[in-house]
């Protein structure tokens, strides 16, 4: 009896240690794939980053207001933070391939999922950042044609620009993650829908007597012109 | 050749048949056939009575006019008009009209006269605008004398102007151009003005013509052009400005012509100007300005709303492009009654080159920079309107003189904020 237990547990202890014995390397390898992915994607960075400045990326990002709103956001520039982007990218899939050396069963398929993913994340990240950018250039654009035309509420014109085009980024970017596809729809739909219907009613209601002029100015003969106009800039 | 993706073959064919001359003068029109008739009857009777021992050509550039403007121009032969004068050319006078391509642009107007001239190898040309109403055979000689006798190679002209006429040239284009420049050129924007071939081929050949600034403001780059290139610049005093029968230009359009095309110029030929620093005259054929008082009522109050909603509604964007103290400046001249407003020369002037300093470093879109530029504008308009309510001519023109000065005083500024902070 004695020796039988004492020999289970001899045998356990040599399974353990003959296991220990064959993960170690693939832990080592792990371990190296994983130095070595950081090593590449900190080069990857590098060159990223010196092709990015020369290309002058922050002055593109900046032309397209995407500094502006990394500056609100607190982040860095935008030649740095696509640089450390790709790292943290290349670097995870790197470990991620490290991990799946270590050849543990429940690992393979979450892994094999994620690798499936990851051009969806890309196109939904493109996406939101374009989808941010057009909604920064078209609101300023609104903001000044409306200032300079001299149209009531241009914060306001500008303001639902920007949300409109951000709801629609956000939505069209979701929809490629695969996540609550229906529910952005339907509540792209819905603040779209009531936002319409507000404007409607108050430019409808609230609105009556600056239609009422504006169409006196436009279309009733003698009309007295401001004198403004008289005075040619050139 | 440049000229080739320009000219239609119709028109190559007729300016084939004209052959070479010594004078060509382009007539851009668009639309313009209550004026053409006109300007073209002025413009034969000046060439046939100051030059008429040369071989001239008038092209007309048409935008594609919805009314009867190129029929006119054909209509009206040269033997008509030498039947109903005294006068007689000693050479060929030719009148010829095209339809250029992509719809109405003075700057594509402009490509294509100027590809005619260089083709026909012109000595002396001439742009005269459709719709001058007031236009004299006189200023035929006035513009084409200094080219084609003292080797000028551009001759802008010089309007007796009312006191309130120009605003935009009077308190951006001309003292800007005069301070970055250093050439004292009263009508930088020129609707009249007269070149050499020299010039012709040389502005040609320039890589704007798919660019925005050859659509629109070509003209006014042109003039840049001749003093950066070292070309001989000369001003001729024409008269009271022709009053033109279209209503004045918006003023967004006419802020992207002018301050767009300066601030644009200003990256081309940063080596030309920023070496520069005190400018010189121009040789001036006639009185160096002049300036009508006939009185006219003007609303300045909706100048000052505008000025003060417009700081209000884009200080986000104007904070992208102004420092903290002038932008402060603005919010406190904002915040006072019409009555005691001021917007001072130093503040605009500073204001004007942050602009440009941010044009150049394209903190936002460089069309927004300009666009924000416009109710700032409106509010220096206002003060101008009320420095000048009461005064006579030379007052006027010294107020413009201390105006000119403060820019040319702060340039400095300007080139530190160049490659600088703001």
């Amino acid at each position: 009896m004695w020796d039988t237990i004492v020999g289970e547990l001899i045998q356990a202890t040599r399974d353990t240690w003959h296991s220990v014995l064959h993960f170690l390397p693939r832990l080592m390898g792990m371990l190296v794939v994983v130095l070595l992915g950081w090593l590449l994607a900190y080069i990857l960075k590098s060159i990223l980053r010196s092709i990015l400045r020369l290309a002058r990326f922050d002055r593109l990002s900046e032309h397209w207001g995407a500094t502006e709103l990394l500056n609100k956001a607190a982040l860095p520039s935008s030649s740095e933070l696509l640089s450390r982007f790709v790292f943290w990218i290349a670097w995870l899939g790197f470990i991620l391939v490290g991990v799946r050396a270590l050849e543990i069963v429940g690992l393979q398929e979450p892994i094999a999922k994620f690798f499936g993913f990851l051009p969806r994340l890309f196109a939904a990240l493109f996406v939101f950042f374009f989808g941010l950018l057009a909604a920064s250039f078209f609101s300023r654009a609104a903001l000044l044609a409306a200032v300079n035309a001299d149209l009531p509420s241009p914060r306001l014109v500008s303001s639902v620009i920007r949300t409109l085009i951000i709801i629609f980024a956000l939505s069209v970017g979701f929809e490629e993650l695969g996540l609550g596809e229906h529910t952005v729809l339907v509540a792209f739909a819905i603040v779209f829908g009531a936002l319409m219907l507000g404007l409607a009613l108050a430019f409808g209601l609230g609105g009556r007597d600056l239609a009422r002029q504006y169409l006196e100015r436009r279309f009733v003969r003698g009309h007295k012109e401001e004198k403004e106009d008289e005075l040619s800039p050139l | 050749m440049a000229e080739e993706s320009i000219l239609t073959d119709d028109f190559l064919r007729e300016l084939i048949n004209v052959g070479e001359v010594d004078i060509l003068i382009g007539v851009p029109t668009y639309n313009d056939a209550e004026t053409v008739g006109q300007v073209l009857q002025a413009l034969r009777a000046g060439l046939l009575q100051y030059f008429p021992r040369l071989r001239a050509v008038i092209i007309n550039a048409d935008g594609g006019s919805k009314d009867a403007t190129q029929d006119l121009v054909r209509a009206a032969s040269i033997s008509d008009l030498q039947h109903g004068s005294d006068l007689r050319a000693l050479r060929t006078l030719h009148c010829i009209s095209t339809q250029y391509p992509g719809g109405a642009s003075k700057g594509t107007a402009l490509h294509t006269i100027l590809a005619a001239a260089d083709l026909l190898r012109a000595t002396g040309c001439a742009i005269i605008s459709a719709d001058s109403a007031n236009f004299q055979p006189e200023w035929v000689e006035s513009l084409l004398r200094p080219v084609c006798h003292d080797n000028f190679d551009l001759v802008t002209p010089v309007y007796r102007r009312h006191k309130f006429d120009g605003l935009l040239v009077r308190n951006l284009l001309y003292p800007m151009t005069r301070a970055i420049y250093s050439r004292r050129i009263r009508e930088p924007y020129p609707a009249e003005f007269a070149f050499s071939g020299r010039l012709a081929g040389y502005f040609l050949g320039q890589d704007i013509w798919s660019q925005d600034v050859g659509r629109a403001g070509a003209e006014f780059y042109l003039t840049i052009s001749t003093i950066a290139g070292g070309f001989r610049l000369a001003q001729s005093f024409l008269g009271t400005r022709p009053h033109s029968e279209r209503a004045a230009p918006d003023l967004v359009p006419a802020m992207r012509m002018t301050a767009g095309v300066l601030f644009w110029s200003m990256e081309q030929n940063f080596s030309a100007w920023s070496a520069s620093m005190d400018s010189q005259p121009v040789p001036t054929i006639g009185p160096e300005h002049e300036i009508s008082l006939e009185p006219l009522r003007v609303s300045r109050k909706r100048l000052h709303q505008m000025f003060v909603r417009g700081v209000a509604e884009l200080a986000p964007v104007l904070k992208s492009i102004l420092s903290a103290q002038t932008l402060s400046e603005l919010e406190q001249a904002a915040a006072v009654r019409e009555e005691e407003f001021c917007y001072s020369n130093e503040s605009w002037v500073r204001t004007v080159y942050e602009f440009a300093a941010a044009y150049h470093k394209t903190v936002i879109s460089r069309d927004h920079i300009v666009q924000a530029l416009v109710p700032l504008y409106r509010g220096r308009a206002h003060t101008f309107l009320v420095e000048n309510r009461d005064a006579s001519a030379d007052e006027v023109e010294s107020n413009i003189e201390t105006l000119c000065l403060t820019f040319e005083r702060m340039k400095p500024n300007l080139l530190g904020m160049w490659d600088g902070g703001k």
